[in-house]
């Protein structure tokens, strides 16, 4: 599952450019000299590589733009040239897409985040932190058992996961898809909680005790506090993941014994873009598409640091 | 009656762990496991499997075209895919990190306006495969209205009446695919490796322009170097997202279920494993396949942490 849950990586929050300038021993006469001859030596590379950046960024941003100009479009417009601008920007794709059953969708998906999400942060938070700062036989063990998911592909799991769910009677239901996103979720969020744990202070933890705090009480009013940073980046981590997620409800949400099944945002987004493909409004479908987008970019351009670090978090080393 | 501290302390232990152990174990171990067990029998997923047959899924495997097709496909992404991926990921790094005209110290500067730019590179890793595949459904679509087909005929490469099929042709599906599979992840690495370089001392580059190193010496004797360690990592990861490939093969290219492509000429491993679970009826073929998927990941992680194994420089 490429850019969710299983995956993990690194540490660095990637902000700020190498180096603030401070005092620099190097700005001497000789010093500019030589830098200005540095800076020459790279002139057409970076004409080029300047350019071909550009070029990517359309590249990247081209695409996204395209689809969600043509949910303003009509169908006529969309199918009459892929140049042609909206006439006149209308609204309607987006409450046809609405009631074609994105509306459903969307609130299937955010019930289930909801508590899927919750119980994440809960579960990974009490594992990690037991196993970040209590010894006990058997810690090493654990704890390896958690983090060896991060690599395992997903596929090897699939087949007797769908019969596991299946066992437990839970296809197609909210708490299935609930707990086994909980389940694929942990390898990370203890992985990436384990190391902020470890890296606490026990001072305000030990005071906390002999005050007579238990080990429950401390850690909820005194550790979870203070391990709000890397809950948050591993928070944001899980919110986008999930909401992602593509293959497991594809897997668990069908349809059991002819009740309606409950898709997921990503699974319902494309089962419209089939049944698109014979009606033909796709209007409706880069409406809807431009609908679940819009959460996922509001997260992102707010949290965008924490967003890039947590998702790069544990790749380094 | 009060316990004694270590008991309390035991079942506090034991009342963190019961929890997210017991989901953990039942949803993603145990099933883990017990793929191992099914690919030894022959099973149609329905019933519980009863016969036993030991290897002969997996002698099966060998001699299935198909299978053995989904594979090369995948060994030729396995390729492809990181490679390309890690170059692209590494210019982009060095432009936005140390590539700056009118470098501060040492020239290490990035280029004007990569902030901005790392936070477009990297929006493509946040959208969910679904907007992916709807995104380059309509940007590959093979008449004059899909995005690509515009382009090209804009630039007079053929003209309306003749667009290109890029997902219908035999020889483009699998570009295809590696296209947007690149296009998705290249801002990821972009980000991991800026991390990687901001790491990097600052006196190695003034170290390095006193020497009167130019910038591209530069980036080949002091950055690339000292880089090694991510690029080491992003294989691994590159390689694992490379056996995946499910969505984008299963929605966008032609094909009965879950998609393959013309003649199967796009299958991969994945597509070829669901639909034989879900379709055929094959699940103890299928879970032979996802041990076969394992291994191979497994094999290949090890060669590149191997291979790749270097003198590690601590700073």
């Amino acid at each position: 599952m490429a850019a969710d849950m299983t995956q993990t990586p690194p540490a660095s929050p990637a902000s700020g450019t190498p180096g603030t300038p401070s005092a620099k021993p190097g700005s001497s006469g000789a010093g500019t000299e030589r830098t200005r001859r540095f800076g020459e030596s790279g002139a057409t590379l970076n004409v080029f590589g300047t350019g071909f950046m550009v070029i990517w960024g359309i590249m990247v941003v081209g695409p996204v733009l395209w689809v969600v100009l043509g949910a303003f479009k009509n169908t006529s417009e969309l199918n009459g040239s892929a140049w042609s601008w909206p006439h006149h920007w209308s609204f309607d794709a987006f409450s046809r897409a609405w009631h074609t059953g994105i509306s459903t969708y969307l609130k299937d998906t955010v019930i289930v985040l909801v508590f899927s999400v919750s119980l994440t942060m809960l579960f990974g938070a009490m594992a990690a932190y037991v196993l970040a700062r209590f010894e006990f036989r058997g810690n090493r063990f654990i704890y390896y058992l958690f983090v060896s998911g991060v690599m395992l592909p997903v596929y090897l799991a699939l087949v007797p996961l769908f019969f596991q769910v299946s066992k437990l009677h839970m296809l197609n239901t909210y708490q299935g898809l609930i707990l086994v996103y909980v389940a694929f979720s942990m390898p990370f969020t203890v992985f990436f909680l384990h190391a902020f744990f470890r890296t606490l202070p026990s001072a305000v933890y030990e005071a906390a005790l002999i005050d007579g705090a238990s080990h429950t009480r401390a850690f909820f009013q005194v550790m979870l506090p203070m391990a709000k940073p890397g809950l948050i980046s591993v928070g944001i981590f899980n919110i986008l993941g999930q909401w992602n997620q593509y293959l497991l409800p594809v897997v668990l949400m069908q349809s059991q014994h002819g009740e309606a099944p409950h898709y997921m945002l990503s699974q319902g987004l494309v089962s419209l873009m089939v049944a698109q493909g014979y009606s033909g409004d796709f209007p409706a479908l880069f409406a809807g598409m431009t609908i679940a987008m819009l959460p996922v970019m509001a997260v992102y351009l707010s949290f965008q640091r924490q967003v890039q670090a947590g998702l790069t978090a544990g790749t380094l080393k | 009656m009060r316990l004694r501290k270590k008991t309390r302390e035991r079942l506090f232990i034991a009342s963190f762990l019961a929890g997210p152990l017991a989901v953990y174990l039942t949803f993603v171990i145990w099933p883990y496991i017990e793929t191992f067990g099914y690919s030894l029998t022959e099973w149609s997923g329905v019933a519980p499997p009863t016969k036993t047959v030991w290897f002969k899924n997996y002698v099966d495997l060998f001699h299935d075209s198909i299978f053995l097709k989904a594979l090369g496909h995948n060994m030729i992404i396995l390729i492809v895919f990181p490679t390309v991926t890690i170059i692209l990921a590494m210019f982009f790094a060095f432009m936005l990190n140390v590539g700056g005209r009118r470098g501060g110290l040492g020239g290490v500067k990035g280029i004007r306006g990569s902030a901005f730019l790392r936070v477009i590179f990297f929006f493509p890793q946040v959208l969910s495969v679904a907007i992916v595949v709807i995104l380059f459904q309509a940007a590959y679509e093979s008449n004059s209205v899909g995005l690509f087909n515009a382009i090209v005929i804009k630039l007079g490469l053929t003209d309306a009446n003749h667009p290109w099929e890029f997902l219908n042709s035999p020889t483009f599906v699998l570009w295809c695919i590696m296209f947007i599979l690149v296009w998705q992840w290249v801002g990821f690495y972009l980000v991991l490796f800026s991390a990687a370089m901001q790491q990097i001392p600052r006196d190695y580059y003034e170290a390095a322009l006193l020497d009167g190193a130019g910038r591209t010496q530069t980036y080949f004797k002091v950055t690339m170097p000292l880089l090694w360690d991510s690029v080491q990592t992003a294989w691994v990861y590159l390689a694992v997202a490379a056996m995946d490939a499910f969505a984008l093969v299963a929605t966008l290219t032609p094909g009965s279920s879950f998609g393959g492509g013309p003649d199967e000429h796009g299958e991969v491993l994945a597509t070829y494993l669901m639909r034989n679970f879900q379709v055929l009826g094959k699940a103890g073929y299928a879970c032979a396949m996802g041990v076969v998927i394992f291994f191979i990941t497994l094999i290949l992680s090890l060669v590149v942490l191997r291979a790749t194994r270097r003198e590690r420089l601590e700073y």
